[in-house]
């Protein structure tokens, strides 16, 4: 039975009851993860706050400096409550990544949140329960994927989304995304999983969450891309990635999740395959946040043997060669505007986009900057937020507008989101993308016959 | 199989990002990796050339008269003072309109955050209009909730430094911010975007509810200057929008970190790398290498060396080759390839040279210092006590930490011979200058930069 039949983390929303849910000590956690030296390596620079989107639209937050290193220093003085600021923070993580000092700023911010969420948050508050909605994503999404004709009728009502907004807090300025009528997991077992064996060649596909209900067509690109180059493609069981948790401050959804996912992949390298994830936040929180809040048998070796989808092709494969031969004659593939992820950015993927389409005859990525889309994943759908996220993402979509281009591009579903909003433009992912290029160009095959 | 350029240049401060340019101009391939943001977000954003001497004198008129004079150690003296006029005429042609001061040799004088003047050699156009030698009066205006400018102390210091002409200070509540730790970019994305925002009764943009603030103190100056936060990616826009509703020219005043010139600067030279179709990656460490060893045969001969502007030490005989290093991404370690390395991974504040107890128990005083991806050399004195001299003004021996190289600056051994023969290094991480006191760190960073990335990317060519 495939793992979106049966979900493995029954314990969201509508399953759980009150008196089921245990507290976590979140504070005792940090002081063994040892945030001090991390702490007294901040040196004051302000290096953090100058990355902040939410710091330069938003006069109520105070940005990432306040929010690690010294918040972490004040608690330890006089036993303050966390800020509530702190849900303010989209955990783009720009601030991470900018830090010269190594200070852990994402790991602390993740653990104030949880602790805030925790001690401070009501657990019968609408926010509580919106929040632990949004980052649950997970467990309510195979509800819409049985039914989702009527799930996409239903989110499409005005209604909905004027209830939305009202009871749970859900902006009603966004469209909620439409379910696919088949599921990546369901296509993948009425075609029989996978086409090759290869013991040599093995990867395990970690797709999320929105690959899996929304976007089958990027998941089935992977397998197509994997193939092409004669790799076995596993898929196994999975949950949540567990972004949405940590940035709801649902430390304790995002451990059982943590746990399902580790043992998992644990098992697939086991078997003798890589893992690789087609989102660029699923990958992110495989390899550094797992290994900076939890520490599961296996979590280091999961981390470290994780990959982008189309890095570990890259490194593994001569797709430089590939590229180079490929190319794609179709009006929808010609031009994009290209934004990098904030949590592709921070994995030193950045780059690898526009350098490898323009390998490809027929295709120009061109990128529109270095700004944060502003949607940080549940961050800006929700009602309080939506103005700051849509300041944020101004200078993207003028950006996007500019460029030579009428459709979008991005391996983040989230900024997919955000980018259409913003310019009504269609958005693809890099890997659709690559199995055009990679499979047009194969002359005995077509795009569908390799189904 | 590992990802694959000609140059490979570690490290993405102003030495790292002007190395992988001069590298472009020779061959098509050049990738940079830089780890965490540079010292550009900090630093002023000017492009000082040499302020003061080594021992001190100073401020200097012209710079380039006292590199000649400078110890045969210091980096300057390692490329010659014709690569530094090299690297300025790169830079000038990289910046445009963006930056002034390329019409003279002679360092210019820009009055900074705290009522000094520094003597620089290239300042942001938005700048330009402050300059000190320039004698029209000046109207300094200050915010509440930026006290690191305090409008009236830097215009009473500036008088007392003798600047030829009148100049006063105002401090004012800034529109549209209410925290006092707004960061700068919250300042520059108000003007920018023109928020709107309101005052009383009345709502405006935030440019004009500036503007009318401003107006009220002017008297008959004809200059104003304002903390450098005007604006970010359109700052001209936002400059010149104040002065046409002033009448008057506005200039911005350089800041201490976190400082918009030097972000606006970061974004030029990016925006250049991108022109040069130079590859970045951001965001992920150099953590490792592999190199073999190459016979004499292989490596460039101490002959070739000489004829090529000359080594001043003997080329080994074997070398070793770095042949890719390893770049850890959250984890997973990425090989990368080139044929030739240029190592630009700032000093000690950058974390290109790093220091450490080394002490036991007995003897706690020792100490070392390193370099963290290679492991090349870097001279200092065993015990730390010896690292700083008491004078808190005097030479501080810790502040020329870095490598020693040739004059082609690769990198040396203890023993004088060469570390790898594919590797160069520019910028902070070269020892034998200290840069702070000397005035000289950006345009040390620029001239070694050009030099390695130009020698890296000829290289690879031959
Ligand atoms: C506060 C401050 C003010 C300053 N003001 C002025 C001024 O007014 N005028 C002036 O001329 N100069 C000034 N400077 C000096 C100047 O801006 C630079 O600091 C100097 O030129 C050094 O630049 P760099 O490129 O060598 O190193 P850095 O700017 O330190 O850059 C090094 C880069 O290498 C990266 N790196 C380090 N290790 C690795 C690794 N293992 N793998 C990949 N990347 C790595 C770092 O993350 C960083 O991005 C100032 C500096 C500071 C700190
Ligand atoms: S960037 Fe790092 S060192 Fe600088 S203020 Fe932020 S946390 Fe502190
Ligand atoms: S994670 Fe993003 S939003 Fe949160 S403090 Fe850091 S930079 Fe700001």
């Amino acid at each position: 039975m495939s793992d979106a039949e049966q979900p493995t983390d029954d314990h969201g929303p509508g399953t759980d009851s009150d008196d089921e849910f245990e507290p976590i000590q979140v504070f005792p956690e940090a002081e063994e993860m040892d945030l001090r030296p991390g702490a007294d390596n901040c040196y004051k620079c302000s290096t953090c706050d100058t990355n902040c989107p939410v710091a330069e639209v938003d006069d109520e937050f105070p940005g990432p400096k306040f929010q690690g290193p010294e918040q972490w220093r004040l608690k330890r003085q006089e036993d303050q409550d966390i800020d509530d600021s702190v849900m303010k923070c989209s955990n783009c993580m720009r601030c991470d990544s900018a830090c010269p000092s190594e200070v852990p700023l994402s790991q602390m911010h993740n653990t104030a949140r949880a602790e805030y969420v925790e001690q401070n948050m009501s657990k019968f508050s609408r926010e509580y329960w919106r929040n632990r909605m949004l980052a649950n994503y997970r467990t309510l999404a195979p509800l819409g994927a049985m039914f989702p004709r009527t799930a996409n009728f239903v989110t499409g009502l005005s209604v909905t989304s004027w209830l939305g907004e009202k009871v749970m807090g859900i902006t009603s300025e966004r469209d909620l995304p439409e379910f696919a009528t088949e599921t990546f997991r369901e296509w993948w077992t009425k075609r029989g999983g996978a086409k090759i064996d290869n013991p040599d060649k093995r990867i395990a596909y970690f797709h999320g969450c929105y690959a899996n209900y929304n976007t089958p067509e990027v998941a089935k690109a992977l397998v197509r891309v994997y193939e092409h180059f004669g790799y076995e493609v596993m898929v196994p069981d999975q949950s949540c990635s567990g972004t949405p948790m940590f940035a709801n401050g649902m430390l304790e959804d995002a451990r059982r999740a943590t746990e399902t996912n580790v043992s998992e992949l644990a098992a697939a390298l086991e078997d003798g395959a890589d893992i690789v994830a087609s989102c660029s936040s699923c990958s992110m929180s495989i390899r550094q946040e797992y290994p900076e809040l939890f520490d599961f048998e296996g979590t280091e070796d999961v981390a470290s043997n994780t990959w982008d989808a189309v890095e570990y092709l890259r490194v593994h494969e001569d797709l430089e060669a590939a590229l180079a031969d490929a190319s794609v004659d179709d009006e929808r593939f010609e031009d994009f505007a290209y934004h990098a992820p904030c949590h592709a950015r921070n994995q030193g993927l950045d780059g690898q986009t526009v350098e490898l389409l323009a390998l490809i005859d027929g295709v120009e990525a061109h990128d529109v900057g270095d700004s944060c889309s502003g949607i940080s994943g549940t961050y800006g759908w929700k009602e309080e937020n939506y103005e700051t996220s849509m300041k944020i993402g101004e200078e993207m979509f003028e950006h996007m507008e500019h460029a030579d281009a009428e459709q979008g591009l991005t391996e983040c579903p989230t900024c997919s989101m955000q980018m259409g909003h913003g310019t009504g433009y269609e958005i693809t992912h890099t890997l659709e993308v690559l199995a055009a290029a990679l499979l047009e160009s194969e002359p005995s095959q077509s795009p569908s016959s390799a189904d | 199989m590992a990802i694959e350029d000609d140059v490979l240049v570690i490290g993405g401060g102003i030495a790292g990002s002007m190395a992988a340019l001069s590298a472009a101009e020779h061959t098509d391939r050049v990738r940079l990796v830089t780890y965490k943001q540079s010292t550009l977000r900090s630093a002023s954003g000017l492009i000082d050339v040499l302020g003061y001497t080594p021992d001190g004198t100073g401020p200097l008129a012209d710079p380039f008269d006292a590199l000649e004079d400078l110890p045969d150690s210091h980096p300057y003296q390692r490329v010659g003072t014709d690569a530094v006029r090299d690297a300025l005429a790169l830079f000038d042609e990289i910046t445009g309109d963006a930056y002034a001061g390329d019409h003279t040799e002679t360092n210019a004088l820009v009055p900074t955050h705290g009522g000094t003047v520094k003597p620089t050699a290239r300042y942001p156009a938005a700048t330009a209009a402050g300059l000190a030698s320039d004698d029209r009066d000046t109207l300094l205006v200050g915010f509440e909730t930026l006290p690191d400018f305090d409008a009236p102390l830097a215009a009473a210091h500036l008088e007392a430094a003798g600047v030829p002409f009148d100049t006063r200070g105002v401090t004012l509540a800034f529109p549209g911010i209410e925290r006092d730790d707004a960061k700068v970019t919250r300042y520059a994305h108000l003007l920018e975007r023109n928020e709107s925002i309101t005052m009383g009764t009345t709502t405006t943009g935030a440019r004009e509810a500036l503007v009318s603030l401003v107006d009220a103190h002017l008297e008959d100056e004809s200059r104003v200057g304002f903390p450098a936060i005007l604006g970010d990616d359109h700052a001209d826009e936002v400059r010149e929008s104040l002065a046409d509703a002033l009448g008057v020219d506005v200039f911005e005043v350089p800041m201490g970190p976190p400082s918009l010139p030097g972000m606006r600067l970061e974004d030029l030279l990016y925006d250049a790398l991108e022109d040069a179709g130079v590859r970045v990656t951001s965001g992920v460490p150099v953590v490792d290498y592999d190199s073999e060893t190459v016979a004499a045969s292989e490596t460039a001969t101490a002959d070739e060396v000489a004829a090529d502007g000359g080594s001043d030490r003997e080329t080994p005989g074997d070398g070793e080759r770095i042949d890719r290093v390893i770049v850890d991404r959250n984890g997973t370690e990425i090989p990368h390839r080139a044929d030739q390395y240029v190592l630009a991974t700032g000093g000690l504040v950058g974390k290109g040279v790093r220091s450490e107890r080394a002490g036991s128990a007995e003897n706690d005083a020792t100490g070392v210092v390193f370099e963290p991806i290679f492991d090349c050399h870097v001279p200092h004195a065993e015990d730390r006590y010896d690292w700083f001299v008491d004078d808190a003004f005097g030479e501080q021996p810790f502040a020329r930490f870095g490598l020693e190289s040739d004059r082609e600056l690769r990198p040396l051994a203890a023993d004088g011979t060469l570390e790898f023969v594919n590797l160069r290094a520019a910028g902070a991480v070269l020892g034998g200058y200290d840069f702070a006191a000397e005035k000289s760190g950006a345009g040390v960073s620029l001239a070694t930069g050009y030099v390695a990335g130009k020698r890296a990317g000829e290289e690879v060519g031959e």
